[in-house]
Order: structure tokens, then sequence, then C-alpha cells
């Protein structure tokens, strides 16, 4: 476990290091920074100050290096636009980000597991068809707009939840249900397949043999081996909450993350936006890090071995 | 000596797309306490199913039906899936032909062992402990006490078999249920388990069904030997009495298929029995053996045979005479 | 042969059908596939024959029929079938185009992140050791980094266009391609007939294109299906957000963006081009999932 658990960390640390650079120098690479800093309607001479103000003349490299070794400090320098310090910036914003994307993992696998276990226990029963019907249309439902449907339905046709802000937590229900719909089909599918295959394993026949209550059959010996895959699955669907999470805050107007990462795209904004880049990626890898970790302490075979 | 398990007329149906497979056809058989009863056959002859219908664990769509069905006296037919439940475990237990999947990989021996009898008995953990140590030493697996908290993946092949015996045992079943159980080991540990079923089946004087497509294993161990074809029996009797004077043809073509040592020359053909055996889909007339057997005649494509009784106890399902029958064993036995 | 019921199976029954023809009836027998695949049909004829069934001008504005509502309301009528939009456009002609937009882009990208992922899984199943690290490597990076996020700030930085926007999503898209391609590739691998053609001589890129590219076709082609319909998605959503195709080009997703306003009052404006999305993408959605039952009933839950 020990062994593991340093291998996985090492591997951590290069994407994160892979990622930095990435995110750092996506920016150059799409175009010139000072140029879009500057707007379209800027000279040349104009540019040129902004690039030697920003320090953008200067070799790629030595900018990176400057702007790592700093970051590793936790100072991502100041925003353009807002005109304070990033980390701050970001760190005002994180919480309404969290408790969005954690209560829609949530409902995710509140909905998700069970409809899953039981789909699976009755397969092609009309709850299972249900079930399926829900996951199908979950992918094909673009979030955005069915965030403005809801947002019709119960912001205004039946006006019982508020349709925009983050002042209460009755502003969070309509994003969690959006977010979290996003990522139960998924779930759910991995349940019901999990358990399929765990319910005809030879060991669930062994059970069974032993005069065990369905219950204990099912729980004990099905649902733990059923879920382990559940695990490293929910905390990438968890990552890619947090990217989903600039789409339904827009639409929400919840003051989060990823309503930041809209506002600043859209100034231009860059030491905000490779903040921002960086941060949602680092919380990706420690995500999947910890789901590792999750993983091998779930299953015997990996943590004993 | 008293009866433990008694079937007749055992029936198991699965209804298809292409019609009903009749897997299990009417077989009746009986185990008496401390006695082994082996059931012979290729695979798909409906061996495993018949164990897997007399604990109530048929897959979900097969129809089980049957005359009787009696364990020590009582009745399983007219039991619920819980009553049933409280059975399985407690007074007859199964061991499975595939140790290294039989057990669940995510919990230690020890919590699997203890398990069925927290479910049966009224004991408490350190009791059940106890209970799983004593019989770990039984089917001897050396340091008991520090196995039980190792995982499954942490045991060879031949000592997940040994827990799963233990793990059959640990209430004290009347009846053990045992399919192929050697069957995915070494040649060298199947010896091993073999010997130590049969002297735990004899210290503890239960019933055991051994399931076998192994003669050799039948020789070594069983008292009765019940030969099944295509979902029937189609011949039983003890075990002196089938290999040496075998009186149905499958029966016959099956001992040929063995090598004696000594008697076998070096470098001869062994027996095989040709032709394939019939689907089960669908209703069935004649017998089932006919279009492979070397002895078959018309009526045997038409008749319905039943099992006749031999001398002995014997019975066998053809339509030949003792007397002819008796001929061809002589013959298979010279040729 | 004897006239029994206890016969031998006839070579019918033990044969069966062809591959082709099960394939052929799995195709037609599973519903799924059908139902896609008719809906998708229908989508790809509006796509090609737009200009044909549009009955105006998917940009001519009229601000005189400014947000003429669709036929069913009381002030509706034939001449605009589902209305106008906020600039007296034909709200049934954008829509039609629209799904040109949608497919263009869908198809475009995944064919790039096709041959992007393709080659790195191929490549990392096939060497194995270093080179499958690397590219595991990469895969895991690239899932790291947030698709949005990212597509988002290179459209703002070099400025949107469909050209713009199909690129930046064909390079980010390509890591299912890599992960499916890699794992299948490892299977067909371990296959014997690959083993012969090695002990045969014949040289990596042969094997790789006649032996293994052949095999692993299936879920190439599952996966390319259900990345189409994450492509369109992921338009639909960058241009809502302002940073995918631009105005005047009638995209859905800019179209449910330019409603928004009219939320209140004129919720047709974002039902309409929604429920087209959402119809398309169900409709690849369902051809991908039952083209992986088809082809690999075997895996099948």
């Amino acid at each position: 476990m020990l062994v593991y658990t340093a291998k996985r960390l090492v591997l951590a640390l290069l994407v994160a290091f892979t990622i930095s650079v990435l995110s750092f120098s996506l920016l150059f690479l799409a175009g010139d920074p000072a140029a879009a800093i500057a707007g379209e309607t800027a000279t040349d001479q104009e540019i040129e100050r902004i690039r030697t103000m920003f320090g953008f003349d200067r070799p790629i490299w030595l900018q990176y290096l400057e702007w790592v070794s700093r970051a590793i400090q936790g100072d991502f320098g100041r925003s353009y636009y807002f005109g304070m310090p990033v980390t701050e910036l970001i760190l005002s914003r994180i919480p309404v980000t969290l408790t969005l994307a954690g209560s829609a993992m949530a409902f995710a696998l509140v909905v998700g597991i069970p409809m899953g276990v039981i789909a699976a226990l009755y397969p092609n029963s009309i709850i299972d068809r249900i079930a399926l019907t829900i996951a199908v249309c979950g992918q094909a439902l673009p979030s955005f707009w069915f965030a403005l449907m809801l947002i019709v339905l119960f912001g205004f046709m039946i006006p019982i939840l508020p349709p925009s802000g983050s002042d209460s937590w009755q502003h969070f229900i309509l994003p969690t249900i959006v977010l979290g719909y996003y990522a139960t089909p998924s779930l759910m599918r991995l349940t019901r397949t999990g358990m399929l295959e765990v319910l005809s394993a030879d060991y669930i026949r062994t059970a069974r043999a032993k005069g065990l209550f369905p219950r204990t059959v099912l729980f004990k010996h099905a649902l733990r081996n059923a879920v382990i895959p559940v695990v490293s699955v929910a905390a990438v669907e968890f990552g890619f909450m947090l990217g989903g999470s600039i789409v339904i805050e827009t639409v929400f107007a919840l003051h989060g993350t990823g309503y930041l990462a809209w506002e600043s795209i859209r100034r231009a904004d860059f030491p905000t936006v490779q903040a921002l880049i960086l941060v949602f990626s680092l919380f990706y890898v420690v995500l999947t890090f910890v789901s590792d970790l999750l993983n091998a302490w779930l299953d015997p075979r990996i943590r004993v071995a | 000596m008293s009866r433990i398990l008694e079937v007749e007329n055992l029936r198991v149906d699965i209804p298809l797309e292409s019609g009903t497979l009749h897997a299990v056809r009417d077989i009746s058989f009986h185990v008496d306490k401390g006695e082994t009863l082996c059931i012979v056959g290729e695979s798909g002859c409906g061996k495993s199913l018949t164990s897997l219908a007399l604990m109530g664990l048929l897959p979900t769509k097969a129809i089980r039906t049957a005359n009787r069905l009696s364990l020590g006296g009582r009745d399983l037919k007219t039991l619920n899936e819980t009553q049933m439940a409280d059975i399985r475990g407690s007074r007859m237990a199964m061991i499975f032909q595939e140790p290294m999947t039989s057990l669940n990989p995510a919990y230690t021996i020890g919590n699997q062992l203890a398990e069925a009898m927290l479910r049966h008995r009224k004991v408490n953990p350190n009791e059940a402990r106890e209970r799983a140590i004593y019989l770990l030493e039984k089917v001897g697996i050396t340091a008991a006490a520090s196995r039980l908290g190792q995982y499954p993946h942490q045991l060879s092949g031949g000592l997940r078999q040994r827990v799963m015996i233990a793990m059959a045992l640990m209430c004290g079943p009347d009846m053990i249920l045992a399919d192929e159980p050697t069957t995915a080991l070494d040649v060298t540990i199947q010896a091993q388990i073999l010997h130590l079923l049969a002297n735990l089946q004899k210290e503890f004087e239960m019933g055991l069904v051994l399931i076998t497509h192994d003669l050799g294993i039948v020789a070594r161990v069983a008292h009765r030997v019940a030969v099944m074809y295509a979902g029937q029996i189609v011949e039983e009797g003890t075990v002196e009495d089938i290999f040496r004077r075998p009186m149905h043809p499958y029966t016959q073509g099956l001992l040929r298929c063995i090598p004696i040592p000594g008697k076998t020359a070096r470098g001869a053909h062994l027996g095989s029995i040709p032709g394939m055996v019939p689907s089960l889909i669908g209703d069935l007339k004649g017998c089932a053996f006919a279009n492979r057997c070397p002895h078959a005649f018309s009526d045997c494509n038409t008749t319905d045979v039943a099992l006749r009784d031999a001398s002995g106890g014997q019975r066998y399902r053809c339509l030949l005479s003792q007397e002819a029958a008796t001929q061809n064993a002589r013959e298979a036995a010279t040729a | 042969m004897a006239v029994t019921s206890t016969t031998i199976p006839t070579m019918d029954a033990i044969v069966g059908p062809s591959p082709g023809q099960r394939l052929r009836k799995r195709v037609f027998g599973h519903r799924g596939v059908m139902i896609g695949g008719i809906i998708l049909l229908v989508m790809v004829l509006m796509a090609l024959f737009a200009p044909l069934i549009a009955p105006h001008d998917p940009y001519t504005q009229s601000l005189a029929n400014r947000l003429v509502p669709p036929v069913w309301h009381e002030t509706g009528s034939w001449t605009h079938p589902l209305g106008t939009d906020q600039l007296g456009r034909d709200y049934l002609s954008r829509v039609i185009y629209g799904v040109r937009i949608s497919l263009f882009i869908g198809i475009s990208v995944a064919f790039v992140s096709a041959i992007i992922g393709s080659a790195m899984g191929l490549a990392a199943g096939y060497f194995g050791g270093r080179v499958d690290l690397v590219v595991t490597f990469l895969i895991t990076c690239r899932l790291s980094m947030p698709v949005i996020l990212v597509a988002l700030a290179v459209v703002a930085l070099i400025g949107s266009s469909l050209t713009v926007v199909v690129s930046v999503l064909g390079l980010l898209l390509w890591d299912r391609f890599a992960v499916v391609m890699r794992s299948a590739t490892m299977q067909v691998r371990a296959l014997d007939y690959v083993a012969s053609a090695r002990a045969a001589g014949c040289s990596n890129a042969r094997i790789v294109f006649s032996e293994i590219l052949p095999n692993v076709m299936n879920p190439l082609i599952v996966v390319a299906t259900l990345e189409i319909a994450n492509a369109v998605l992921l338009e639909a959503a960058l241009s809502f957000l302002g940073l995918g195709v631009q105005p005047p080009l009638p995209s859905w997703g800019l179209m449910i963006s330019e409603g928004k306003d009219y939320l209140l009052f004129d919720p047709w404006l974002i039902t309409i081009p929604g429920l087209m999305l959402f119809v398309l993408l169900l409709a690849i959605n369902l051809m991908g999932d039952g083209m992986r039952d088809v082809t690999a009933p075997e895996n099948r839950n």
C-alpha cells in the first residue's frame, strides 16, 4: 500500500507539473496576450507598451519560472480586471463552487446508486427501463438548456425557487439538480453494470449457499464489490462538475469560480485565467489521487499485497 | 442406516427461446447417513443443475419439480425461499468447483467462515472464531488463527478449497453437496482434498453427494454411484457392481475410456464414445443414448426406457435384458 | 438418419445464421439503433437540403416582423411556422440551417480527435512499454484539464470562428479515443493471429494496419459516434456562452443564448432550438449505444 501510494503521488506531481506548463504556455501558444489585452482598437505602440509593462517581451521559460515559483507560494499575481490578488479573488469564490459541486455529487450518488442497484436487481423491469430512459435522456440534455427550462418552470411559472443569485441555500437547489443530473446516468449505469456482474459471481452463489439473508448477500457481498469502480468514476465526475460549473454558474449567476472563469476570460484577465486553469486541473489531480487511494483501500487485492 | 436425502422424480426445466430445455429429467436417488453417492457423467448432463436444484440455488428462470425432495425427513419442496435459506449452510452445505472465485475478494477468510454460523446458530463472534480455527486445523491448514485475517487472494487454490470445505462444515450439516470440488486443482492437490473430504465425511457421519466426471475419484471414495446421461440417471448401484458389472452401454463405454495400469497395453487405443449428446430441448422420445449406442435396435428410438432392477439393488435404464447386458459387459471388458 | 426427436442436430442448428445475417438481424431488431438511425437520417437530409426545405433565408432580418410567435399561438401564422426571432428572422429556417452547423462541427471534431486519439492509442497498445507509459501520462494530463475552461480561454484569445472551434475541440477531445483504442489494441495484439503475423516477419506498420486496425474498428466507430454527440454538446455550450460560433450563424446554442433575454414572454425562442439539440443528441447517443450492443453483444448488460 505504501509503495502504491508513493507511486501514485509521484504520478500526481508529474501531472501537476505538466499541467502548470500547459496552462501557462497555452495562452502564449494561442496568440499574442498583449494584443488581446489591448483590445481590437489598440495601436501597435500601445500593444508594445503593454508587452513591456507585463513583461511579455521576456523569454517564455523565464516568465514561466517566475510565475510558477510565485504560484507555489500561493501568489498568482494581480487580476487585471478586478485589481486584486488573484489568490484572494479565487479563494473568495471557491466556497460557492464547492458547495454546488458537493451537493450535486451528493444528489448524483443518492439518486444514481440506489437506482443502479434496483435496475440490476430487476433487469428489464419497468424500473430498469425508467432508469435507462433517464440515463439516455441525461446524456442528451444540454445542461444550460435544462437549466433555463428549470428556471422558467420553477422560477416563474411555479415560482417556488429563486431563479438566480447565490444568497441563500434555496439558490443552490436548481443548480444542484442540473449539475447532479448530469453525473447521475454514468454513476447509475456503472452501478447497474457492476451489480449485474457481481451478482453472477461465484462468491455470491457461495454466500447464498450459506443461507445468508438476501440483504446480507446484496449489501455485504455484492454492493461492496460493485461500488469499487463507482468510487473512481465519482471522483472523475466530481472533476467534470467543476468544469461544468462554468456553464451552470453562468446561467444561474452563482458567483463561484466558474462564473469568475467566464468573467475573466471575456475580459482577457490572464493571471486569473491561468490560475483558474491550474486550480481546476490540480483539483482534478488531487481527486483522482484520493480516489486511487480509496479504491486501493476498498480492494484488499491492492491494499494487502 | 437412516436416510438423509431422498429425491424422487426431480425435474429441472429451463424455458428458452427455442423451446424448453429438459436439463434434469425425473431423477431419483437417496443418500444415507455416512454414505457417499457419486454422480458421474460428462459435462452438460445435468449433474451440476441437480445439486443446485437441491440447494434451491437454480437460476431464476429454471423450473424445479419433484415428487419428493426431503432432507432428514423434512420436505424441501414446500419450503419458501426464507425457510430454504434457513436450511442452506445449516443442514445442507455445498462445495463448489471454482475455489479461485468462490470466495469474496473483499472479506477476510475469518469473516467469511464465521458468517454462516453467526447466521444459523446462536453464537457470539468469539465462538464462531473458535469453531473456524478448529475446522481450519481439521482441513489441514497450519497456523489457522493467523489465516483468519488473510484475504482469499493471499491463498493458493488448494488452500482456498480447504477453506471452502471448512466453511461448509461450520454449522455441522447432515449433508454435503460437492460439485467437482477438485476439478480446478493440480493433480497432486486433488488427491489430498479427496482424502480430506472422505475422512471428514466419515468422522462427522454426514451424507455426501460428490459430483464428478472422473471415474478414478469415484473408485476411490464412492459407496454408491449414479451415472447420469442427458439429464437422466441411466445406471445406479454400489461402486463394486458398477465397476465390475456395468449394465448400461453408456457406463460400459465410460469404463472403457479409463486406462488400467498393467492391463491396458502401452500404445493401445483408449476407448471413446462416438457421436454426440442429443439436444435436450423440446419433447424427447426413446432412449437418449440410442444414437451412440453400439447395441441399439429399432425399438430404442421409439420406446421410453424405464429404469429396471438388476440383481443386488443395481438399476439400469436399457431395453436389453440383464443377461444380454452382462454379456456385453464381459465382451467390453475383454475387448 | 433415424426419425426420432433425439436425433443429432442438423447443420443449420449447429452453424446457425451467418455472422452477417446475425448482425443485420441485431441491427434491425435493435430499437435504439433503428430510432436513432431514422432521426439521424432525417437530420442529415435536413442539413443537406436546407436551402430547399427552409421557407425563408435564415439571415434576412425584418424589424417589422420581430418576435412573431409560432403557428400554434393565437397570433401566429403559417408564414413563419415557428415564428421569428428578435431580429425578425424566420425561426424555422434558422433551426433547419442550425443542424448543418451542429453536424459539421460534430463530425469534423470527431474526425480530428479520432486521428489524434487512435494514433496514440494504437501506439500505446501495440508497442506497450515506454510508449504506453508516455501515452497514458498524456491521457491523464489531458483528463485533468477542464475542457470547457480551456476551450473558452483559447477561443477567447484567438477569436471565435467555426474553424477555431473545430480545431480547439478536436485537439481536446481525443482522450476517449486513446483510452478505448489502447485497450482494444492490447486485446487484439495478444491474439494468435497477430503473433503469427509477427512470427512471419511482417513489419510493424503492416501488422498495425492490416491485422490490428480492422479488428478494432467496432469500438472506434462506437467511440466516434459518442464523441460526435460530445462535440455537438460542447459547441452548443461554447456558443451559448458567447465564445463559440459567432452571430449571425444560426447555431442552436447561440440561438438559445440570444433567446435567453426573452425567456419569460417568448419562451419558444429557447424551447425550440433546445429540443432540436436534445433530439439530435438523443439520436446520436442511441446509435452509439446501440452499435455497442450490436457489435459486442457479449458485453451488453
